[in-house]
């Protein structure tokens, strides 16, 4: 017999999402992801002066101020024609990449981990659901406390490195639309230079490995949680001279890539409490409006997809739609703990890819990934530089911007008339991953995945919860 | 014990003078008294009060949340270890669904008068209060308002942290449409009398969140909850925020005054040879110890990396933009 599940609030995650799930023979056979919270930013931001828009954008998301600054940013120089000198593409480049390892380590260590140990018997990490499945042994759980701890220390530090140019953590000052507001100094270089180290240490020998240890233990989470497994990347990380992509942009589907064209990004509506005439292309679609009372409607999320298909984002779909290469902490343990000689994220199986823990593993291999290309930047850098183009008054105009926030793919697009915004649309990996089903009633990327989970109790559905933290949605 | 004290009075330890110290800092609103290293050392020193804390998360972007994370005097892993009692934490709790609120629920009923509220994000009771659902208890969904109703009644005293929580902040500018509001106002439209005390910030410093919470419970240990809450809502200020830490307005402490005085003012933002006013800066009119305390872990603060935007402002940020055109005052 089937049964009905409600699992509300989904804690650790950023927002708030609830998840209602159909199960009979321990399996799930529906769901319905629920975004509960609707603030409203885009009408909160017409008729404002565009040079605010960096700033208040930020407060979308305080785990991923960084990407909303730098994409409204990007869409506004789009606007006025205007290209950042090359001392601020690099400064934004440490700043989003000083936020990336920030928001992977506290995704993983203060979202995720806990449902692979069992912390401390006081709050936060107790009481905890009554059959929480957890399987290390003594000293793996007290490896996993300490780490635990030790990644406190670890992420504040990387907010320490975005601060150093970015003036504070959360929500940056220093990316303005033009570049960035202050020239590096030899002192702040040094500075980001020794944070970028410590964390990097702990990257190779805490969060990386652990990850190949945790997917052996929790093998059968290795296998599970497949979805469509469709990947988008928008590009991220630009190089300073010749605008190439660290991470570069794509599509898979079906079993192949595609280029990514952002014209074939709409957003649906159908089962958000939003009028019907609010849907449609992010470059065009009318400012949102909303209809609580709307039949079959169950979600503040918007269904955004490509060429109509549902699309999974953040690490995992850019590490294998840039095919990235494994750290070598990954080359080596792959075989011992995956049973696999892999040399690229692709070597590690479909399967594996997009399962629970191939999703968490991605992300620990993309945190290694952009700390080895921030030292580069960092070594690029000249103090002193002019990091700023100024901006003209910007009195008509639109533009648009693609990058990637550390969840995920993130796309911003906006019309200035008069001197004052007249649209904006925001795009974040929300609408992707947590989307509810789209006007063909395709279900979201999380949805999708959750459907054939094992559930093997339906008092403690901790699979349920584990899926969705391992997309960070 | 106190016979062992010439004259009889009790020994001057590390702890009164700590104590003293924070007297003096919650009194008179300087900022500079309450330093990292006294709620470091105040955090060591707190034993026996520990109420339970629920945060709730409502209208906002989890940004204060990350924020306190940062926190290094005391360290977060030690505040949630030892100094409070996180009971309810969205983002960092084990627990989840039914199991999550329903134990909030039972510990606010064990500790009626006993707990403290923290409201992270603003509030909006418009639509029955769905445009923010904080989750589901006897298969009924709560939505912030009604959970807020029903729990501050009953709560010590509720810390607005962030400037959402205490005036509405970004989440209620101009053009939303979800009717959001900060927790005194709030409140106040439903008789509900319980003391707040601001800790506004967008987001606040992890000092002025762990500090006031400090303030709060070693008042509590010395005078007991119901009279510690009292000398603490003493210590607000007329916007219900702790002189402790927004005593002092950014431009009075700022290290560019000099600049100010001098009427050299910056011609760009990369110019740092000269005051941001020019710019747009709101450190003027923008109440917070920023320029003294710094930022993440002191490496730099908001204008000496660009200008204030006056996020700890009620009217922030309506009031407070444009950002980066000069103030007509």
């Amino acid at each position: 017999m089937a049964v009905s599940i409600a699992i509300d609030p989904i804690t650790r995650i950023e927002g708030h999402l609830k998840a209602r799930l159909e199960v009979s023979d321990g399996v799930v056979r529906d769901a319905w992801l629920t975004g509960g919270m609707f603030r409203g930013f885009e009408t909160i931001l017409l008729g404002r002066d565009p040079m605010d828009a960096p700033q208040l954008v930020q407060r979308i998301c305080g785990v991923c101020p960084v990407s909303h600054a730098l994409a409204s940013c990007m869409a506004l120089e789009d606007a006025a024609g205007v290209t950042p000198p090359r001392e601020g593409r690099l400064l934004r480049n440490l700043m989003q990449g000083a936020n990336f390892l920030q928001s992977h380590i506290l995704s993983f260590y203060q979202l995720s981990s806990q449902d692979f140990f069992q912390g401390p018997s006081t709050p936060p990490f107790s009481p905890r659901q009554k059959k929480p499945d957890l399987r290390l042994g003594e000293a793996a759980t007290r490896m996993m406390l300490d780490q635990y701890l030790e990644s406190l220390d670890i992420r504040a530090i990387c907010h320490e490195m975005a601060a150093i140019f970015g003036g504070r953590m959360p929500h940056v000052h220093g990316i303005v639309p033009g570049g960035t507001s202050a020239p590096a100094t030899s002192r702040q270089i040094q500075e980001f230079r020794s944070r970028l180290k410590t964390t990097r240490e702990f990257i190779e020998k805490r969060y990386v490995p652990l990850l190949y240890l945790l997917s052996e233990s929790y093998a059968d989470l290795a296998r599970v949680g497949k979805g469509w497994a469709t990947a988008m990347c928008m590009g991220v990380f630009p190089h300073p001279d010749t605008g190439e992509e660290a991470i570069r942009a794509g599509v898979w589907a079906g079993g192949k890539e595609y280029e990514f064209d952002p014209a074939k990004v709409m957003e649906n509506v159908r089962y958000s409490w939003f009028t019907a005439s609010s849907g449609g292309s992010p470059f065009s679609a009318p400012t949102l409006t909303v209809d609580l009372d709307k039949v079959g409607a169950y979600s503040f999320s918007k269904a955004a997809r490509y060429s109509g298909m549902p699309m999974e984002v953040g690490p995992h779909a850019r590490m294998w739609v840039g095919n990235m290469e494994l750290s070598p902490m990954g080359r080596e343990l792959a075989p011992k703990h995956l049973g696999v000689r892999a040399r690229t994220f692709r070597e590690l199986g479909e399967t594996f890819a997009f399962s629970i823990m191939g999703r968490h593993l991605a992300r620990a291999e993309e945190t290694w990934f952009v700390a080895k290309a921030m030292e580069g930047w960092l070594d690029a850098l000249r103090p002193g530089e002019n990091p700023l183009q100024p901006m003209p008054k910007l009195k008509d105009g639109e533009g648009y911007s693609l990058t990637e926030a550390p969840r995920g793919s993130l796309m911003h697009c906006l019309r200035v008339e008069n001197g004052r915004l007249s649209f904006y649309q925001v795009l974040p990996a929300t609408l992707w991953n947590a989307s509810p089903r789209d006007d063909a009633g395709l279900r979201g990327p999380m949805e999708e995945a959750l459907v054939g989970l094992p559930v093997p109790d339906e008092d403690s559905p901790v699979n349920a919860g584990r899926l969705v933290r391992a997309f960070d949605p | 014990m106190n016979n062992d004290t010439p004259g009889g009075r009790p020994p001057f330890t590390r702890r009164r003078f700590l104590r003293t110290s924070l007297m003096a800092a919650a009194l008179t609103g300087v900022t500079r008294a309450f330093s990292p290293c006294v709620s470091q050392a105040l955090a060591e020193t707190l034993t026996a009060v520990r109420p339970p804390v629920f945060w709730l998360q409502g209208m906002g972007c989890t940004g204060c949340s990350v924020s306190i994370l940062n926190s290094l005097h005391p360290r977060i892993a030690d505040v949630l270890l030892h100094v409070i009692r996180m009971d309810f934490h969205p983002t960092l709790m084990a627990d989840e669904g039914e199991g999550a609120v329903e134990f909030m629920l039972r510990s606010a009923r064990e500790h009626a008068g006993g707990f403290l509220l923290v409201l992270e994000g603003a509030v909006s009771e418009e639509k029955e209060g769905r445009f923010c659902v904080i989750g589901e208890a006897g298969h009924q969904e709560f939505p912030l308002s009604v959970m807020l109703e029903q729990l501050a009644p009953h709560a010590a005293a509720v810390l607005a942290v962030g400037s959402c929580a205490a005036y509405g902040g970004v989440t209620a500018a101009r053009g939303s449409v979800t009717g959001a509001v900060g927790a005194r106002e709030f409140f106040r439209r439903k008789n509900i009398t319980t003391p707040v005390i601001n800790i506004p910030g967008c987001p606040p410093h992890p000092d002025w969140m762990v500090g006031s919470m400090l303030i709060l419970l070693d008042a509590a240990e010395r005078l007991g909850l119901a009279a510690g809450v009292k000398e603490t809502a003493a210590g607000l200020d007329a916007w219900g925020r702790p002189r402790a830490f927004y005593g002092s307005t950014t431009h009075e402490n700022c290290p560019y005054l000099y600049l100010f005085d001098e009427g050299t003012m910056a011609t760009s933002l990369i110019d740092k040879t000269g005051c941001r006013y020019s710019l747009g800066c709101k450190g003027p009119g923008a109440w917070c110890d920023s320029p003294i305390r710094r930022w993440n872990d002191r490496v730099n603060w908001c204008v000496e990396n660009a200008l204030c935007i006056g996020c700890v402002q009620p009217d922030f940020p309506d009031g407070q933009s444009p950002f980066y055109q000069k103030n007509l005052w």
